[in-house]
């Protein structure tokens, strides 16, 4: 199908946007890449009555090094994250997960804040974001502020963005030499929604689990931590029982995990299961291999 | 109805100007305004890939474009590709190896391939999977469409050694 009627109006910064989502009096929304926007509009499951395009603003553009952190500008667009080198380096969960969000046209036009701001609860940068503890730049037009992705996704589609406030950046710690991470996914074909994913960041002490953050999506209404499978690995080497140990805990973090017509949370649990014990191996510090 | 916009773009070459309704996709208004049949529309949700063409050299949606987005960029449609002869050789081999029956897809699949050899000249055939998951054909069972593109790459390599 195709949109319906709406209005357009083309801004060249956060203050002009902002300007126009206020006296806008019907149903205004923010175009960026559009590419989950426009399917949805196309769809007439959603009909906004102004889009204002901030794709335009050039101070939401640039991937720059700032201190201990790496600003990603929410316009960047998934290919771009693809090909930076600034990511790679810094930011490597985040190039890890790049190649599995949607399809490479997609990943031409989407951009991370979209991605992020629109909270799919299948989508792979939030769950990224969380197991980074990145922090995300809201502005309003007067005053810039940040909030943690922990406190960021609240609920399905619910994220901390007040009504016209924009997602202007996302702030990725730089990764630490001694860290490790591993990403991956399972669809039924590449490309599409994630029936369960997983983002894991550790840092160890030798072959000692120091920290580990594991982020499974798909999952659940927002981009889950698992709190008990974490606590189960601080401290501990990744042996092949202490492994199991985790997967037994999983089990408890994922007692809600959602379900639908094609996946039962049994089948989720399970899938997360086999992710968790694949992602754990490669996370191993070579020497204990 | 909404005002119309004016917008300013390069199609295939050539300067254009046009008013459009917002609402007016970039596929659309190839289609209807420009009369360039060679995007086809298959979802309009961004899953099939029949609609895909060059936007500052880069393959995009036209289902997920709004025309108003594209004011000031540069398009290239199946029409331009085809008939600048960048992709010939690439056309040659899906005719040589029967990869395509009706053909509706057949200019998505184009530009996904064209895209791809111009970013990575030798892919692998899992690399060339990978790049058309986002263009679906209902005849061909995908196999011949790879190996046209594979034979492609490496005519290619061997023409530049």
């Amino acid at each position: 199908m195709k949109a319906g009627d709406f209005a357009y109006i083309r801004v060249k910064s956060v203050v002009e946007a902002v300007a126009a989502f206020k006296a806008c009096d019907g149903e205004p929304r923010y175009l960026a890449g559009g590419q989950s926007l426009l399917p949805s509009m196309n769809l007439r499951l959603q009909a906004p009555t102004l889009l204002i395009d901030i794709a335009r603003i050039e101070s939401m553009r640039r991937i720059e090094r700032r201190g201990d952190e790496i600003r990603v500008g929410a316009l960047t667009r998934h290919a771009e994250i693809l090909a930076s080198s600034e990511i790679a380096g810094d930011v490597p969960l985040l190039a890890a997960a790049a190649p599995w969000v949607a399809h490479p046209a997609i990943r031409n036009k989407g951009t991370i804040g979209g991605s992020l701001a629109l909270a799919d609860p299948a989508s792979e940068f939030p769950a990224v974001a969380l197991a980074l503890r990145a922090r995300i730049e809201l502005d309003d037009g007067e005053r810039t502020r940040f909030v943690t992705a922990e406190d960021f996704f609240l609920d399905l589609y619910e994220t901390a963005i007040e009504p016209g406030e924009i997602l202007t950046a996302v702030w990725f710690p730089r990764a630490s030499p001694d860290a490790r991470f591993a990403f991956d996914e399972l669809s039924r074909r590449r490309g599409d929604y994630a029936l369960v994913g997983i983002a894991a960041a550790a840092t160890f002490v030798g072959e000692l689990i120091e920290d580990i953050r594991l982020v499974f999506f798909s999952v659940g209404p927002t981009p889950m931590r698992v709190r008990d499978a974490e606590a189960a690995l601080r401290g501990k080497t990744l042996s092949d029982a202490n492994i199991a140990t985790c997967q037994a805990a999983l089990a408890w973090d994922l007692a809600d995990a959602s379900e639908d017509v094609q996946t039962s949370a049994a089948t989720r649990r399970h899938l997360a299961s086999v992710l968790l014990r694949r992602q754990l191996h490669r996370l191993r510090p070579a020497s204990a291999a | 109805m909404s005002e119309t916009v004016a917008i300013a773009l390069t199609i295939n070459g050539e300067r254009h100007r046009l008013r459009v309704e917002p609402r007016l996709s970039l596929a659309d208004c190839l289609r209807h305004h420009m009369r360039l049949t060679g995007s086809h529309i298959g979802c309009e949700m961004g899953a099939c890939g029949a609609c895909l063409v060059l936007q500052d050299g880069r393959v995009i949606h036209g289902c997920l474009a709004l025309a108003v987005q594209a004011d000031g960029t540069t398009i290239q449609t199946i029409e331009g590709l085809s008939e600048s002869g960048a992709i010939a050789d690439l056309q040659a081999a899906f005719h040589e190896r029967n990869a395509l029956q009706c053909g509706f897809c057949t200019p998505g699949m184009l530009m996904s391939a064209h895209e791809l050899l111009a970013q990575n000249p030798n892919p692998t055939r899992e690399a060339i999977r990978d790049a058309l998951s986002g263009n679906y054909c209902r005849c061909t069972g995908y196999e011949a469409i790879v190996d046209a593109i594979e034979t492609t790459a490496s005519r290619r390599a061997r023409g530049a050694a």
